[in-house]
């Protein structure tokens, strides 16, 4: 335990914290108690930013080391990185918090939720064990549904919640199972060693199952095609959290993951392909759907999607290289833009979802038709949406426009690399890059144009006017970093965007990047930009000439009409299994109950066979056989009888008749007992009698009679010749001969069956009288209870009572 | 000796079974009871029948009968007790509430035949 496992842990011990200040003290909005943790944090990792540059640092603490489950902080990069992300933007994310959330919402619940987010990302990043990384990988899913359903008093939050659950605890499940079968392949589950063992793993053939399915995780997690339709969704989540989780961290989680283990499996053509395409896909389809959507939350969503789908196809450009054997630059360019770029993201997406949070507080509504001209109204949010609107859009001089170019740069340089199996269709990577840029360019005019500029609609639920400088100060920083990085990109690239870069390529090798905004007129990126930007204007500008084009994409195509109906027919077919078999009938249960045991015997007596040996038998006498006659013929008249009062004779009759078996195998205790209880049973049987109607038909259906009569002649036959070879074989010493020798010396007494019970068997006997206690207080209950009820019922209502 | 009465709480044991899955309250009661019975007897039996004498110290007997499978039978006995008497009373007070002594009446399926 170092002061870094406690760094990774200090939110949960927070909220630990948080949630009993909640309790006690109200007059202090809890978000200023919150505050200090991810800002502690944040300061604590930014030390690490020399020490990473000389190596990667790793601080191991045992948590279950016989399975090989270790609490490994790994500090490198691309960790410290995402970290540094977490803990910043946790920051700003809890300041806007304070603003945003009022005293009246469960702030207790709200905390303690985001800090636990927090803990487990951090332990997603900093971790080199898998184990560990798939258990902080599971909090941050359980998390993210707990603070989807924030406001759980809303059905679609709950929807919501539990789409992103099942998805996200999907993947994650498919996530281990790669894990486990990446375990099979090294025998470690450590990512350095995992790291070593690399050309192991390129001839395993469990390769590519570990492949999927880790993909299936990250696909699942960072909400890509065709994944991602539980992000928006989410978006019903309180804005901060939806900053915060599901645009700057949680979601890129997937993306830590491909790009942790890019070194691992950057050989492999799938894995490549997956990843490229997939991303690309997301990119373009998660734009071109933003653009129709009028929440503009929603817009932002499906905007997070498609920015996480441009980050993925980087990682799987840089991948790519590598099984071509392509050049390092491209490799290079492609992973330094996917780093910075994920910087970038969570700066003006960040910022964006915080200045939307502010419009949906101040003006009471999203929707892009009910908003518009709000420029005079409500100046800093519009410059604050201004810069990263434009930013988002790839424009310079904001950060955005420096990623966005060494995107296109990268995916243009695809189609000019020698890819022997690619050649006609390498074309497709910059298409899809710019089709996506174009849609991306007219969401991000669309945000600012529909919410600032246009008529005043006076639709607002609210009037809108500016909000209080608590909730723009956040956004605000992110703006300023938006242009600073703009600007000065090289105050990342050999600090921050390096180190990353070179973790995921897995390299020792200084990159020595160096970013600039003008390359020359010779840079096919600046002409793709300003081919977005005018292709983009015109689009806008006409966008009521084409728009119709998404009235062709009907609602039952979608994926999340798959998802509904999926989810509806699943429960449909587990409820009609479940009904199919608990029928509520004891009848039923005790049947399967018996025809378990009925299989189950018989499996065993099958694997076991069947030895018997009828060589030591005691002889028979005739007054046993005479008892033998009358216990067979009371059973057969209970069986067959239709008068309560018979059977019930009969099985007294039965009972003492087992007294007197006792008596002839000299169990003299048995006996005495037996006769004493039988006719106390007796007695008791007769009472209810008395008590119970006086006659019943009880006609049983045949098909029933008929399966009770298998199942019962199933039992006997078992329970038969589990007798029988039990008999038959002695497998063991018997221990009676112990208790016989050890009675009078051990026991003090002469009469075995006593000694056994009391002293050798003590437990048993002092438990047997717990039982009788309890059945007899059970009894005395039930006698009373019935009073108590009876007097209820006469004063209160019984509809009452029901409910 | 053995071989009859293993067979003889066979019997008892599958009869038991048939009337614990019948409806009426009652006979599942009988069926308990009787599967109470077919055990003593199998337990009894697998401590071997008649080799020697009543388990009880002499200094003029060498042999006595396996005193364990007594000692067990002998809590059974007690416990099946306690059973019989609770679910009769349950049973008494289930009738009470609920007007039937059948168990799918119990719950509300009415007879249809």
């Amino acid at each position: 335990m170092t002061l870094i496992h406690m760094a990774i842990l200090l939110p949960l011990v927070a909220a630990v914290a948080i949630g009993i200040i909640y309790k006690y003290y109200k007059r202090i909005h809890l978000g200023w108690f919150v505050l200090p943790v991810p800002v502690i944090i944040a300061i604590y990792l930014a030390t690490f930013i020399p020490k990473v540059s000389s190596g990667p640092i790793l601080e191991t603490m045992q948590v279950m080391p016989r399975i090989g489950m270790n609490f490994d902080v790994y500090i490198d990069g691309l960790g410290l990185l995402f970290a540094i992300l977490i803990s910043g933007i946790g920051a700003l994310v809890v300041l806007y918090s304070i603003g945003y959330l009022s005293h009246r919402e469960d702030l207790g619940n709200f905390y303690v939720y985001l800090l636990m987010f927090m803990s487990a990302m951090l332990g997603v990043v900093l971790n080199d064990n898998v184990l560990m990384l798939y258990l902080f990988w599971e909090l941050t899913s359980i998390s993210s549904f707990l603070l989807i359903a924030f406001w759980f008093m809303k059905e679609r939050s709950l929807y919501g919640a539990q789409k992103s659950m099942l998805i996200t605890m999907f993947g994650g499940f498919m996530l281990l199972g790669g894990f486990l079968a990446l375990h099979t392949i090294t025998g470690t589950y450590s990512i350095r060693e995992m790291l070593a063992q690399v050309t192991l793993i390129q001839e395993s053939p469990v390769a590519p199952i570990a492949i999927v399915l880790i993909l299936l995780g990250a696909f699942t997690k960072s909400a890509q095609f065709p994944f991602y339709i539980w992000l928006p969704d989410a978006m019903e989540a309180p804005t901060p959290v939806s900053a915060y989780l599901h645009s700057a961290t949680m979601v890129k989680a997937g993306i830590y993951l491909v790009a942790r283990l890019t070194p691992l499996f950057a050989f492999s053509e799938l894995w490549v392909w997956v990843i490229l395409l997939g991303g690309l896909i997301t990119l373009a389809w998660a734009s071109f759907n933003a653009v129709r959507k009028d929440d503009l939350k929603a817009v932002l969503a499906f905007s997070t999607v498609s920015q996480l789908g441009m980050i993925m196809s980087l990682l799987g450009l840089g991948a790519l290289s590598v099984v071509t054997g392509a050049g390092e630059a491209y490799f290079s360019i492609a992973v330094v833009a996917a780093v910075f770029h994920l910087i970038n993201h969570a700066t003006f997406k960040g910022a964006l979802f915080m200045v939307t949070g502010i419009l949906d507080h101040e003006t009471g509504t999203r929707s892009l038709k009910r908003l518009g001209g709000l420029l005079t109204l409500m100046p800093i949010s519009f410059t604050l949406t201004f810069i990263t609107a434009l930013s988002m859009a790839g424009l310079p001089p904001f950060n955005g426009f420096l990623s966005k170019e060494l995107f296109l740069e990268a995916m243009i340089h695809v189609t000019e690399a020698d890819f022997a199996s690619l050649a006609n269709i390498a074309f497709i990577f910059p298409l899809l890059a710019i089709v996506g840029s174009i849609f991306t360019f007219i969401y991000s005019i669309q945000i600012i144009y529909g919410v600032f500029f246009g008529k005043r609609t006076h639709d607002t639920p609210k009037e809108p006017h500016e909000a209080p400088a608590l909730m723009w100060i956040s956004p605000a920083i992110l703006a300023v970093l938006v242009i600073t990085f703009g600007l000065f990109p090289n105050v990342l690239s050999s600090s921050i965007i390096d180190p990353a870069a070179m973790s995921i390529m897995a390299t020792d090798a200084p990159l020595g990047t160096h970013i600039s905004m003008w390359h020359g007129f010779a840079n096919p990126a600046l002409w793709a930009t300003i081919a977005i930007v005018i292709i983009g204007s015109l689009l806008f500008y006409f966008r009521d000439k084409w728009m119709f084009i998404y009235d062709y994409h009907k609602e039952r195509f979608t994926l999340n009409y798959v998802y509904d109906q999926g989810l509806m027919h699943s429960r449909f077919a587990s409820r009609k299994v479940t009904d199919s078999y608990m029928t509520g009938f004891i009848r039923s249960y005790l049947a399967y109950i018996f025809m378990f045991f009925v299989v189950l015997g018989a499996i065993s007596l099958w694997n076991t066979g069947i030895k018997l040996n009828f060589s030591d038998m005691a002889p028979v006498g005739i007054q046993e056989m005479i008892l033998v006659m009358i216990v067979l013929i009371s059973i057969t008249v209970i069986l067959v009888t239709k008068s309560r009062i018979v059977s019930i004779i009969m099985l007294s009759a039965i009972g003492f008749v087992m007294a007197l078996f006792f008596v002839f195998f000299r169990a003299p205790d048995l006996a005495l007992t037996q006769l004493a209880i039988e006719t106390v049973t007796t007695a008791l049987f007769l009472v209810c009698f008395y008590h119970l109607p006086a006659r019943s038909k009880h006609p049983e259906r045949m098909r029933f009679k008929f399966t009770n009569f298998l199942v019962s002649l199933g039992v006997g036959i078992i329970v038969i010749m589990i007798g029988l070879i039990a008999y038959s074989n002695q497998l063991f010493d018997r221990i009676s001969q112990f208790h016989i020798d050890n009675v009078k010396e051990l026991g003090a007494g002469g009469n075995m069956v006593n000694v056994i019970l009391v002293d050798f068997r003590g437990f048993d006997t002092l438990f047997e009288t717990l039982v009788f206690g309890i059945a007899g207080i059970g009894i005395y209950a039930l006698m009373k209870l019935r009073l108590n009820r009876k007097d209820e019922t006469d004063e209160a209502d019984p509809e009452e009572n029901r409910a | 000796m053995e071989l009859i009465t293993i067979l003889l709480s066979g019997i008892l044991i599958g009869s038991a079974v048939y009337l614990m899955l019948s409806r009426s309250v009652i006979r599942i009661i009988i069926g308990t009871a009787l599967l109470s019975h077919g055990v003593h007897l199998m337990l009894l039996t697998m401590g071997k029948l008649k080799r020697g004498n009543v388990p009880v110290l002499d200094e003029a007997v060498e042999n006595y009968t396996d005193p364990l499978p007594q000692a067990l039978i002998l809590t059974a006995i007690v416990i099946a007790f306690a059973l019989t008497a609770f679910i009769l009373v349950l049973a008494l007070r289930a009738y009470g509430e609920l007007g039937t002594d059948d168990v799918e009446e119990m719950k509300g399926v009415p007879h249809d035949d």
